[in-house]
């Protein structure tokens, strides 16, 4: 449905962003609840749920 | 990137995937339940851990039965062995007191005492048998000692080898493609490709992180010999030429800890290290001490009292490679964060498993159309290529 926007090339910056943003919270995650705890740890826990709730947004949304 | 340069990026992709899968899967398989060791423990046999009131076994509050008191009372139930270590908690009065035959005997030959500071009670020994022990043992070295845990090291390296290189080639393949795209009506292979993208992009942060302290775990026991006969034998370089101490001549251990704790007044031992083993000199109790906050809390400082007199000869910061061991040890095993942080690890557990598996299932499905075929197919983003 969406044919010609798919076949758009992309740039290495463009591809990386999503995964980027997703990698960096994730290494923020795995820090916080080692550094502190109660806020810390619920930051941890929002920041380490994004890869889960990624793929969970990508099977609702980017199925086809 | 040209297809030169996709072809090398794969190769190295394909092999180094190859060679640590097979362990990759065994890793993880035994590492989710090994997430939830402690809350397993308490659900099957060890009641023990569950209702025990009273003063951190690590503090030094009243009411706490003298460690002194506590190690007669093992050593007069196990007649010929010696200790080897003392352990404390920082919730309950739990304390263990491992002892073997000899001060320098093999792990294998250990008794761990769990005992009660709170009443003087024993509890009972540390179970050596049992599900979650075969796993650890399995998971740690695959019951092969030292060399089993360099050598499952060395396949988390190489792990580590295949992130990176499939986060090189996500870039080509996701060219013409948008983030999370997942095609899963149209091929079977077509659908793993997606979810072997997918899956391995998100969690790449993780499995990173989780793959590299485990090398750094693997490699604990090099890395404690390392300062044991490096930083330790600096900081108690005066006794070098005196013959061991030997058990008999041990001194209190409630008259050492008490020197620590007056050099140190904020800091709770987590162990203690006895003389002639791993983490002592020959004639020192090495007397572990935690950080005073969160983040500090995994670093411990050694204090090393004179075991026959009881009092203090060093105390000194551990060098960089015992502090990062020290760090990757809660960063591989999840178990810094609540429940919800070990729900989150075994759920990116998971996904390292499926990432697995489809790289398996992707690598086996086309092996007999060539790397050409391969390549073309990251190149495209698994377009379909026809055939030659």
């Amino acid at each position: 449905m969406t044919g010609r926007r798919e076949n758009r090339v992309r740039s290495a910056g463009a591809v990386f962003a999503a995964p980027l943003v997703i990698g960096v919270l994730s290494l923020f995650g795995l820090v916080a609840a080692l550094a502190g705890e109660g806020p810390a740890d619920w930051l941890s826990w929002a920041a380490l749920a994004l890869p889960v709730l990624a793929v969970a947004w990508a099977m609702q949304r980017r199925r086809s | 990137m040209t297809r030169d340069t996709i072809r090398v990026w794969y190769l190295v992709h394909r092999w180094t995937s190859l060679i640590c899968t097979l362990f990759l899967l065994m890793l993880c398989a035994t590492g989710l339940p090994l997430i939830f060791h402690d809350e397993i423990d308490l659900l099957s046999g060890e009641p023990d851990r569950v209702a025990t009131a009273g003063a951190p076994s690590s503090s030094d509050a009243a009411g706490l039965k003298p460690l002194d008191t506590m190690l007669a009372k093992v050593l007069a139930n196990e007649p010929g062995q010696v200790p080897v270590f003392m352990a404390f908690d920082n919730e309950t009065p739990l304390m263990t007191i491992t002892t073997a035959p000899r001060p320098d005997s093999r792990a294998a030959d250990m008794t761990v005492h769990v005992l009660n500071r709170a009443t003087g009670e024993m509890t009972g020994r540390e179970s050596e048998e049992g599900a979650m022990h075969f796993l650890l043992q399995l998971h740690t070295d695959m019951f092969l000692g030292l060399p089993g845990m360099l050598f499952l090291g060395l396949m988390g390296f190489l792990f580590f080898l295949s992130l990176v290189s499939g986060a090189v080639l996500y870039a080509p393949f996701m060219r013409k493609l948008k983030f999370g795209t997942l095609r899963v009506s149209r091929s079977e292979r077509l659908r793993q490709m997606d979810y072997h993208n997918l899956l391995g992009i998100v969690a790449l942060a993780w499995m990173s992180v989780v793959g590299l302290t485990g090398v750094i775990n693997a490699a604990a026991t090099p890395l404690r010999q390392m300062w044991q006969m490096g930083e330790l034998a600096e900081m108690t370089r005066t006794y070098a030429g005196q013959p061991p101490l030997p058990p008999s001549r041990y001194g209190s251990i409630d008259k050492a800890m008490a020197a620590v704790r007056q050099e140190r007044p904020g800091n709770s031992p987590q162990f203690i290290g006895f003389p002639g083993g791993a983490f002592s000199s020959k004639h020192h109790y090495a007397i572990f001490l935690q950080g005073t906050t969160k983040l500090t809390e995994h670093v411990l400082t050694p204090a090393l009292v004179d075991a026959e007199r009881g009092v203090l000869t060093d105390i000194r910061q551990m060098p960089w490679y015992m502090v990062g061991l020290s760090y990757s040890q809660p960063l591989h095993f999840g178990d810094y964060g609540g429940l919800p942080l070990k729900i989150l690890w075994a759920a990116l557990d998971l996904f390292t498993l499926h990432v697995l598996w489809t790289g398996l299932l992707l690598w086996q499905g086309k092996r007999r159309a060539g790397t050409d075929a391969h390549v073309r197919e990251v190149e495209t983003g698994g377009m379909p290529v026809p055939a030659e």
